[in-house]
C-alpha cells in the first residue's frame, strides 16, 4: 500500500492535510464572526466587508498570492509584525501555505455559515432574550446549535478548498518539497517530470476522493439542518 | 401596576399611547395595523422608540435591556426552540412554580416531545408555560390564539382563564377578537392608528354607545357579570345579572359561581310592548339611555337595565318607526343562543 505513492507524495499528502487542518481551525472562529456580522449586523461598511470576504473567490489566485507575499512576506508589514509578536514566519514555510489556504477557503466557509444563520428565525433569538438570556447565552444556546450543521459544512468546504489550493500557495510560498509542496503542487511538479504521470494520476485520484467526500459530508449536513428546521 | 408611556413615529402613523395596566388581563384591541404589536414590543424593549417610559410599581423597566426587564412574552407563533424538548423549552427562562404551571397548563404528557411534533394549541400552551416559568412581573400576550382554528382556541381558552384567576400580575392581551376579549379581559384599551381611542373596564366600555364606532358594530355588545342560579334539564343555565335573569346556552359554571355573559348588540330586539307568544326566553324591561345615529344604516341604542347597561343595534327605519327616544321604557329581547358565556371563577 505504501508503494502506491512515493515517499515525496506521501509527504505532500500529509502536508496538505496539516495545512488544511490548521487553516480550517484558525479561520473557523473568524469565519463565524464575519458570517454573524453579515447576517445579523446592521452597520456601516457591511457591504464592503461582504465584498472583501468574497474577493478571493473571484480574484485570480495568483493576485491573492502576490498580495500575501507583499503583506506577509519577510519584509511585508504584517509579516514583520507576526514575526516580532509571535515568532511566526509565513514566507516559504508550511504556515504560509496554511495562511493561503485559509484565505482562499474563507469565502466558501463564510457563505455556508451565513446561509445557515440567515435560515434561523430571529424571532427565536428575541424570544430567548425575552426569557432573560444575555446575548452570549442566546448565541450559545439558540444561534450556535441551530447553525451547527452550517458551521460544520462551512468547515468541511474550507478544509477541502485548503487541500487543493494551488495558485495563491505557489505564488506566496513557492513549491518547496517537504515544506510547501502540497498535493496540488506535487501533481504539478510530477507532470513536468518525465515518467511522473502515473504518480500524478494517483495523486489526482486521492484529491478527487477527498473533494468528493467533503462535498458529500457538507451536503448531508445541510439537508440534515433543513430537516431539523422543517415542521 | 404597570405604567406605560410610549411614542414612536412610523411612516403611516404615530404610535402614542399612555395608560396604566392593573393586575389581571387588560386587552389591547384594535384593527390590524393599529399598532397593537408595536406597543407591546416597545414595552418588552424590542422596539426602539422616540419616547418609551415603562414603570412597574415605580421601578423604571424602560431603563433596562430586554433580557433584564423580567417580562414574559407569548407570541402568536409560539416560537419554541426547535432543537430542545418541551421540558427544555419550559425551563429556558427559569423553573418558577414548575410543577404547578405544568399541571395548570396540562403539559405533563408533552414534556419529552419536540416542538415539531406538537399541535398549534399544544405549542401555544408550552409557550405560555415557558413565559410563566421565568417568573415574570408582567405578561405580554400577542394574539396567542389567532393562529389557531376554533377547536384549538377552545382548547387553550380555559387555560388562559385559569391563568387569569390564579395569577396577580399585570397582563396585556393583544387581540382583534372581541369574543376573546369579552371572555378574558377586565380592562380594555382600544387602539386606532396608534392612538388610544377608548379605554376602561370592559363592562363599561363595551356597553358605551359612544365606543361602538371604534369597536365596530359587529363586535359591539354589553358584557355582564352574573351569578349562576341553576341549570335546567334541557341544557340551559339561568344567570342572575344586574340587568335581570338571563337564560344562557349550555351548562355553564356551577350554581352560585360567577360567570360572564356577552350580549351582542345586533342580537338584541326592541319592543314597545311586553311580547307574548315568542320563542325568545330573555325579555328585559329597560329604559333608553342613548340613541346614537352612527354611520351607515344602523342606530345604536343604549339601554339601562336595572343596574346594568346593554346595547342594541337596530335599523334606522325601525328606530324611526318606533320613535325611540331617550328616557322611554321599552322591552329588550335577547335570543338565548346569541349569548356567549364563560366561567369567571
Amino acid at each position: 500500500m505504501t508503494d502506491w505513492l512515493g515517499p515525496a507524495e506521501w509527504t505532500a499528502l500529509w502536508l496538505s492535510l496539516k495545512v488544511a487542518f490548521w487553516a480550517t481551525l484558525f479561520s473557523l472562529p473568524v469565519g463565524f464572526g464575519v458570517a454573524y456580522a453579515l447576517s445579523r449586523g446592521d452597520f456601516w461598511g457591511r457591504q464592503a466587508l461582504n465584498v472583501l470576504v468574497h474577493l478571493p473567490l473571484v480574484m485570480p489566485p495568483v493576485v491573492t498570492g502576490y498580495l500575501l507575499l507583499l503583506g506577509f512576506g519577510r519584509t511585508g508589514p504584517l509579516g514583520e509584525a507576526f514575526e516580532a509578536l509571535f515568532g511566526l514566519v509565513f514566507a516559504f514555510r508550511w504556515t504560509g501555505a496554511a495562511l493561503a489556504a485559509a484565505i482562499m477557503g474563507f469565502p466558501l466557509m463564510v457563505r455556508a455559515i451565513r446561509l445557515s444563520l440567515d435560515a434561523i428565525d430571529p424571532g427565536l433569538e428575541e424570544a430567548a432574550s425575552g426569557l432573560g438570556a444575555t446575548r452570549l447565552r442566546v448565541l450559545r444556546t439558540v444561534t450556535l446549535p441551530l447553525a451547527w450543521p452550517g458551521i460544520l459544512a462551512g468547515a468541511v468546504l474550507g478544509f477541502a478548498k485548503g487541500m487543493g489550493e494551488f495558485g495563491a500557495t505557489v505564488t506566496f510560498v513557492s513549491n518547496i518539497p517537504g515544506q510547501t509542496q502540497t498535493l496540488a503542487l506535487s501533481i504539478d511538479t510530477l507532470l513536468e517530470v518525465p515518467g511522473g504521470e502515473p504518480l500524478a494520476l494517483r495523486l489526482a485520484v486521492v484529491s478527487i476522493a477527498i473533494a468528493a467526500v467533503a462535498l458529500m459530508v457538507s451536503e448531508g449536513l445541510a439537508s440534515r439542518a433543513a430537516r431539523r428546521r422543517g415542521r | 401596576m404597570l405604567q406605560v408611556d410610549v411614542r414612536k413615529t412610523f411612516d403611516a402613523f404615530t404610535l402614542d399611547a399612555a395608560f396604566d395596566v392593573p393586575a389581571g388581563i387588560t386587552a389591547v384591541f384594535g384593527p390590524s395595523g393599529s399598532g397593537k404589536t408595536s406597543l407591546i414590543r416597545a414595552i418588552a424593549g424590542f422596539l426602539r422608540c422616540d419616547q418609551n417610559t415603562v414603570t412597574l410599581d415605580g421601578r423604571a423597566l424602560s431603563a433596562l435591556p430586554p433580557h433584564r426587564r423580567n417580562i414574559g412574552y407569548v407570541y402568536q407563533d409560539a416560537r419554541l426552540f426547535p432543537h430542545m424538548t418541551v421540558l427544555q423549552n419550559l425551563r429556558y427562562g427559569g423553573r418558577v412554580d414548575e410543577e404547578k404551571i405544568i399541571a395548570l397548563l396540562g403539559l405533563e404528557a408533552l414534556l419529552d416531545r419536540t416542538p415539531a411534533t406538537l399541535s398549534g394549541g399544544e405549542a401555544q400552551r408550552v409557550a405560555l408555560g415557558r413565559a410563566l416559568m421565568s417568573g415574570p412581573d408582567v405578561l405580554l400576550l400577542d394574539e396567542p390564539l389567532s393562529a389557531l382554528d376554533a377547536p384549538r382556541k377552545a382548547e387553550v381558552l380555559p387555560y388562559l382563564e385559569a391563568l387569569r384567576d390564579q395569577t396577580a400580575i399585570p397582563m396585556l392581551y393583544v387581540s382583534h377578537d372581541m369574543a376573546e376579549v369579552a371572555r378574558l379581559a377586565g380592562q380594555i384599551v382600544v387602539l386606532d392608528r396608534g392612538q388610544i381611542v377608548v379605554s376602561g373596564p370592559v363592562d363599561r366600555v363595551l356597553s358605551d354607545p359612544a365606543a361602538v364606532p371604534f369597536i365596530g358594530v359587529q363586535d359591539a355588545g354589553a358584557v355582564l357579570t352574573g351569578r349562576v342560579v341553576g341549570h335546567a334539564d334541557d341544557g340551559l343555565t339561568k344567570v342572575e345579572t344586574d340587568a335581570g335573569a338571563l337564560w344562557v346556552p349550555g351548562p355553564v359554571g356551577r350554581a352560585g359561581g360567577t360567570v360572564r355573559v356577552r350580549v351582542p348588540a345586533q342580537d338584541v330586539i326592541l319592543s314597545r310592548t311586553a311580547p307574548e307568544g315568542m320563542s325568545a326566553l330573555n325579555i328585559l324591561a329597560v329604559q333608553i339611555s342613548a340613541v346614537d345615529q352612527g354611520q351607515g344604516n344602523g342606530v345604536v341604542v343604549g339601554l339601562q337595565a336595572g343596574e346594568a347597561r346593554l346595547l342594541a343595534r337596530v335599523t334606522q327605519r325601525s328606530a324611526k318607526a318606533m320613535g325611540l327616544a331617550v328616557g322611554e321604557r321599552i322591552y329588550a329581547i335577547v335570543k338565548t343562543t346569541a349569548i356567549a358565556s364563560a366561567r369567571v371563577s
